[in-house]
């Protein structure tokens, strides 16, 4: 019999369950992307021990534009994990998901009803400005 | 009336042929289900077609299957809905495949049953005539669990279920939780035992998928939260096991 499991591939589409699903997947590619940048970060601020022109070095390839970009994709990302992590957080001690009553026919799910949807587009909205804010300064400089 | 193709996955086990989608032309009304569609090939076109139906009314949970990329039940699902003019018919995903759209719940009804989904209680014995009392809030903390048809769609929709083969999945545990909670039974430590685990409840991710696809107004997902809100403490519903009461005559 085929075991006909989604596997990993279940993971990778964010378009197909609606809002929830997308902050799920984002939650996830945002979470290994600062895991990433995290072990990238320490062995970079390591080069502190090489002395200072290593480290002066280091700093100027964070001054470069892929430089400012890749810092402006993990200020979003933070923002984002961060603000949606919280909701996570929230809905997972089971507060701001409804409570069950009478489900009437067209049944909407108050789990995933407009408190979970609107804190999921203000995470996205948030990381957007902080990544503009961020542009600003970065380029500001530059 | 208009006419649409529909595309069936075809595979057969026993032949050892690699599967392969076999397409049909079938005209639908307004009101043509996709399970009417099938019906019409199987009596019509080809009727080697395996799937499984019965109540025809979104009742007994037999015909789930992916239409069109997600999980639906083919008798719930009408072709004009889909505003599509070709629709695909695929098993049940995270389901292994009997023959066609006709798929194994063997794994899944097992979790169901590990969930000890019935009331516990010892004064069971000693009813003698009378019955629980319940008020219509302790109802309403359990009825909407209580409509599970354990159709399997929210079991295919789920991306934990995807990838972790000892996750009991929406299913199984918003019926622990409906169980749980009702003022009837008296079970409350040996059930959260059981799904107290990490490939228990702490598994979900609340991705949401699984109320998203239920027929039936159950939002799985809401009783996963508030299943993993009573272990953390954080539960109003601090349970009153309900009494034994004679109806006066
Ligand atoms: C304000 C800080 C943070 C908060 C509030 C937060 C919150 C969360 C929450 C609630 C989850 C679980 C999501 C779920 O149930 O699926 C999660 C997952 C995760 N987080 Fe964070 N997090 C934070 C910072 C970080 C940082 C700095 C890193 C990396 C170094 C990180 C890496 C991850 C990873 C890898 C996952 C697993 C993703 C998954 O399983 O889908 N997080 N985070
Ligand atoms: S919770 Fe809903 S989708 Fe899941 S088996 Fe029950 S009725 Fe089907
Ligand atoms: S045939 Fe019974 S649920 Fe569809």
């Amino acid at each position: 019999m085929k075991e006909n499991r989604e596997g990993v591939k279940g993971w990778l589409n964010p378009t197909r369950y609606g809002a929830n699903r997308f902050a799920y997947w984002l939650q996830r590619l945002t979470g290994l992307g600062l895991l990433i940048y995290f072990i990238a970060h320490v062995i970079e601020t390591s080069n502190i021990v090489y002395g200072k022109s290593a480290w002066e070095k280091m700093l100027a390839v964070t001054q470069t534009n892929e430089g400012h970009i890749v810092l402006m994709v993990v200020i979003g990302m933070c923002v984002f994990h961060a603000a949606n992590g919280v909701r996570l957080y929230i809905a997972e001690h089971g507060k701001g998901i409804g409570r069950p009553g009478r489900p009437e026919y067209p049944y909407k799910p108050t789990s995933l009803g407009l408190g979970m949807k609107a804190c999921i587009w203000v995470s996205v909205a948030l990381a957007a400005l902080a990544m503009m804010y961020g542009a600003y300064v970065l380029f500001g400089e530059a | 009336m208009k006419r649409v193709k529909i595309r069936v996955f075809r595979y057969n086990p026993a032949d050892g042929a690699d599967a392969r989608y076999d397409e049909f032309e079938v005209e639908a009304e307004r009101w043509t289900t996709v399970l009417d569609a099938l019906l019409y090939i199987k009596a019509h076109k080809d009727h080697s077609i395996a799937l499984r139906y019965s109540c025809r009314m979104a009742s007994c949970g037999s015909c789930g299957m992916v239409i069109n990329g997600i999980p639906r039940l083919a008798c719930y699902t009408k072709v004009y809905e889909l505003g599509s003019d070709v629709i695909t018919c695929r098993p049940l995903t995270n389901f292994p495949i009997i023959r066609d759209l006709a798929t194994d719940f063997t794994a899944f009804f097992a979790k169901h049953k590990s969930m000890r989904p019935y009331i516990i209680n010892d004064a069971v014995d000693r009813i003698d005539g009378r019955e629980f009392l319940q008020k219509p809030e302790e109802v309403e903390k359990y009825l909407q669990f209580s409509y599970c048809i354990k159709c399997g769609l929210c079991y295919a929709a789920c991306p934990t279920v995807a990838t972790d083969k000892r996750f009991p999945g929406p299913q199984a545990l918003a019926q622990m939780y409906r169980y749980l909670i009702d003022s009837r039974d008296m079970a409350t430590d040996e059930r959260l035992k059981v799904v107290d685990d990490r490939h228990g409840v702490w598994r979900c991710h609340f991705a949401g998928s699984c109320s998203m696809v239920c027929p039936k107004g159950v939002d799985p997902a809401l009783g996963i939260q508030l299943l993993r809100a009573y272990l953390l403490g954080m539960s109003r519903d601090s349970k009153v096991v309900a009494e034994l009461y004679r109806r006066e005559k």
